[in-house]
């Protein structure tokens, strides 16, 4: 037996208990945590890194190229997708109005029109003419 | 060589065990789901449920470590596709509606 083998295979199975015990500790996160954005934030992040390390600890043990190019496909789409999913999910709960444990000050508190949530005083550039005549036709 | 199957074995048994465990809690989270309107325990139940889509996804790769079948991972691909879109679809329409 190589060295290579039983270094490729400790660093395998070190990888796997890595991403096993992030996955847990992102589902603590999710159950203990006294507030919604904390829970997101141990979701996304612990999850995200917990599933990257499975990955590519089942890259290292298999040694197989089928296995190697679907899991970097998920990876990269993981990697894209959450942080996405993510901010939907806080902008969603910061428009729901959802309690914030231990917060002293909230500077976005008065800043998003509330009805057609964009940021206040800030014109978003792909349809800037059409809301505003439209807004304007209706009051008028 | 008989060392090393039982790392193997040990290892893999320990990974299920954790993620099993992980699943428990996040169901409890989709269970007691907090918040003050019916919006806010939604968005937990969202959260709970992304948290779930990434635990599928690790029990198919440790499946796939398993049994050596790369079937598992392409189950993986789909599914992570499907959870992104129903969590985007979940929260636009709990940012929408009232």
């Amino acid at each position: 037996m190589l060295i290579w083998d039983v270094v490729f295979f400790w660093l395998a199975k070190g990888c796997i208990i890595i991403g096993a015990a992030f996955m847990f500790v992102a589902a603590v996160g999710v159950f203990r945590m006294p507030d919604i954005y904390m829970r997101l934030h141990a979701n996304t992040k612990s999850a995200t890194f917990g599933a990257g390390f499975l990955l590519i600890g089942g890259v290292i043990e298999l040694k197989d190229w089928i296995v190697a190019y679907r899991s970097l496909a998920i990876l990269i789409f993981l990697f894209a997708t959450a942080p996405v999913a993510a901010h939907m999910i806080g902008r969603a709960a910061h428009f729901a109005k959802a309690p914030r444990w231990g917060l002293l000050s909230d500077e976005m508190e008065d800043k998003y029109d509330p009805e057609t949530h964009e940021l206040a005083g800030m014109k978003n550039p792909r349809k800037p003419k059409t809301t505003k005549s439209k807004r304007e036709k209706t009051t008028k | 060589m008989e060392q090393m199957e039982f790392i193997d074995w040990i290892v893999n048994w320990i990974a299920f065990v954790l993620i099993l465990a992980a699943f428990l809690l996040a169901f409890g989270r989709m269970w007691k789901a907090e918040g003050p309107n019916h919006r806010t325990i939604a968005l937990d139940r969202v959260v709970a449920l992304d948290l779930i889509g990434f635990l599928s996804i690790g029990l198919m790769t440790l499946s796939t470590i398993q049994s050596g079948n790369a079937l598992f991972l392409d189950a993986a691909m789909i599914l992570a596709l499907i959870a992104f879109l129903g969590t985007v679809a979940f929260a636009r329409y709990l940012e929408k509606g009232k």
